[in-house]
């Protein structure tokens, strides 16, 4: 499959603060990216750079096959992290005066249906859940019927059920062969919904794959979870990590580790053993937790 | 109590926090005071005299003109002498080169001012006009009308670009095909078409209220009203194209309007006033737009009367709207 986007090299400084560090990496057409990082890791001014809103001090972006340039955005839907719609205008006018920006818009009933804003299309559109509220974005991001959507924390601040929702619609539109660029801090998000994942820490890519391959390179194995109370005065013989109240084993032979943690006197009270996800995964490559 | 003086302590730092309004709140007031001084600085004349002569400096000057307390202004033609006569803004004419006088009858003033010509320079021949004092009502409708225009095109262009910028509604419509221009376009002509609607609300109503006058065209009302919105629209572009800061725009749009308030002959004529303050209130479009209405509602006016005004108006708008869209941006931070 094609690249939809191509990214070589791309740099962004804001005045002595390097923001994004020279990133290199492509999307293929149909699949959905997810750029993941720590707040402040230059996840909103990358997808800017790709979005032309921001202008890169250096490196080059190609959509479509072609270097980005102002028409090829006709062919991009956006939803920003923050936006503010006009006042009084209520959800189907806001819908309306987006669509007369473009020469031929999606048909507007048809994102309705799509985007489920039927019951509240009359009301003012300040006065929308915020799961109301994101799907009207989605719906004014889908009303060029863009080729490349792109999402930045589409679901922070969801509560958990407005969040599924909302991925069954990204499911929906990657579904109609759409490709998507999402950022966000839900692992469990990306690992739902993305086909390729980048990690990004102080303006880098620390990581760049499908989330199972990435959990497959860097975990082998099991994490064995032990609250810190069970290791007051005793002697561990065996390679762990900190975190917060707990220590973390990881162990390809389970079996062995429990015997060697009872044969050290170690009690397993509140013993947890699950298999590696992808908030472990960031917790390992940028050394700090995600919605720290 | 103490909850009260904690939030009594925290006002407080916001107010002294928050630069713009603080300087605002203490420089306006200095401003408006140091303002009227200068324009009404000398004690008011108890009478006002035209005076018409080709004379430079008045050189055989007639005995009365060295009475105090009476201000002499000097007119080019008897024409110009006689319409603020009639109206009773003057309260004698003089013709200083011909020996010759007008007095309005039905002016109390031009009664007291003729008695003391009479006595002084018994010579002078005299010439009777009649013609009402205009109403104050009808004199400041106009102005109302226009400083209603200046207010709402300023604040609702201005303001609400900054607004938008700042709130992220220029980063998303800028994510969209439209342009600067089309957007621009929009929002001005949006703001010209309502202030004019409501311009011509605020004839009707006070007409219907109070019988104000209305003795020119309605189409070169709403011409003038049109031009002059446009102008101030422009200006409020103008002072919105980069800023992004909702208070400092705020205080820099109430630097704008209320010098013009004050200089534009809103409530006031400036007749008297010194040299420089007439200058200075020609740079303002609200001077030209108030006076060109006044022309038109209070005396008729016809086209090629106000068309200095206009022109005028004209150039001032293609000058905003030039740099305005020029430096206009729409990023929140300058990007």
């Amino acid at each position: 499959m094609a690249d939809v986007i191509e990214v070589r090299s791309l740099t962004k400084t804001y005045g002595s603060l390097l923001a994004v560090d020279g990133i290199s990496f492509a999307i293929a057409e149909g699949s959905c990216f997810g750029l993941l990082g720590p707040n402040g890791a230059g996840k909103t001014t990358t997808i800017e750079m790709l979005e032309g809103i921001v202008k890169p001090t250096s490196g080059l972006i190609s959509l479509f096959g072609q270097p980005a340039s102002k028409a090829l955005y006709s062919r991009v839907g956006i939803q920003f992290q923050h936006t503010a719609l006009q006042d009084h205008l209520t959800v189907a006018e806001t819908l309306r005066l987006f669509a007369s920006f473009y020469e031929q818009p999606a048909a507007i009933a048809e994102l309705v249906e799509l985007c489920a804003l039927g019951e509240f299309i009359r009301q003012d559109a300040r006065k929308l859940s915020g799961g109301q509220r994101q799907r009207m974005l989605l719906a004014l991001a889908l009303i060029n019927n863009p080729d490349l959507v792109f999402l930045d924390e589409p679901t922070t601040g969801l509560d958990p059920q407005a969040r599924r929702n909302f991925w069954d619609l990204i499911g929906a539109i990657k579904a109609q062969g759409k490709t998507i660029v999402l950022t966000t801090h839900y692992m469990d998000e990306a690992q739902m919904l993305c086909d390729t994942i980048a990690i990004l820490d102080q303006g880098q890519i620390v990581a760049r794959g499908s989330p199972s391959s990435l959990l497959a390179e860097h975990f082998q194995g099991v994490l064995v979870q032990l609250p810190k109370a069970n290791l007051v005065g005793k002697a561990v013989d065996l390679a762990f990590v900190e975190r917060n109240q707990h220590i973390e084993l990881l162990t390809e032979q389970l079996d062995k580790t429990l015997q060697q943690l009872l044969a050290q006197g170690i009690p397993l009270d509140g013993m947890q053993i699950k298999s590696a996800n992808l908030d472990d995964l960031f917790l390992k490559l940028t050394g700090h937790a995600l919605r720290g | 109590m103490k909850r009260m003086l904690a939030v009594f302590r925290a006002r407080n730092t916001e107010f002294f926090r928050d630069r713009s309004t603080f300087t605002w709140n203490l420089l306006f007031p200095f401003l408006l005071l140091l303002g009227f001084y200068y324009i009404f600085g000398q004690a008011q004349p108890m009478y006002k005299v035209g005076v018409l002569s080709e004379q430079d400096g008045y050189i055989s000057r007639p005995v009365f003109m060295a009475t105090k307390h009476i201000q002499f202004i000097p007119y080019g033609d008897l024409e110009r002498g006689l319409a603020p006569l009639a109206r009773h803004q003057i309260d004698l004419l003089i013709d200083i080169d011909r020996a010759q006088y007008w007095v309005n009858e039905e002016s109390r003033k031009g009664y007291m001012a003729e008695q003391i010509l009479a006595v002084r320079d018994p010579d002078f021949n005299r010439t009777v006009i009649r013609g009402s004092a205009i109403r104050y009502v009808d004199w400041v409708l106009p102005g109302i009308i226009g400083m209603n225009i200046m207010f709402s095109a300023l604040f609702g262009v201005g303001y609400a670009i900054v607004r938008y910028r700042k709130n992220g509604v220029l980063k998303r419509l800028n994510a969209t095909p439209l342009t600067a221009l089309e957007f621009i376009g929009g929002q001005l002509m949006s703001r010209i078409v309502m202030v004019v609607i409501v311009g011509l609300v605020l004839l009707l109503g006070a007409r219907f209220l109070l019988s104000t006058l209305m003795l020119g065209s309605l189409a070169l009302l709403v011409l003038t009203m049109f031009m002059g919105a446009l102008a101030l629209v422009s200006l409020g572009l103008l002072v919105a194209a980069r800023l992004r800061s909702e208070e400092f725009t705020g205080g820099l749009l109430n630097m704008t309007t209320w010098p013009m308030m004050g200089l534009s002959e809103v409530w006031f004529s400036l007749e008297g006033a010194p040299h420089l303050v007439h200058q200075i209130s020609q740079l303002m479009p609200l001077t030209h737009l108030v006076q060109a209405l006044r022309a038109i509602m209070v005396d008729g006016a016809g086209f090629v009367a106000i068309s200095d005004h206009l022109a005028v108006l004209a150039l001032m708008s293609a000058i905003f709207l030039a740099i305005g869209s020029m430096t206009f941006s729409w990023a929140a931070d300058g990007r």
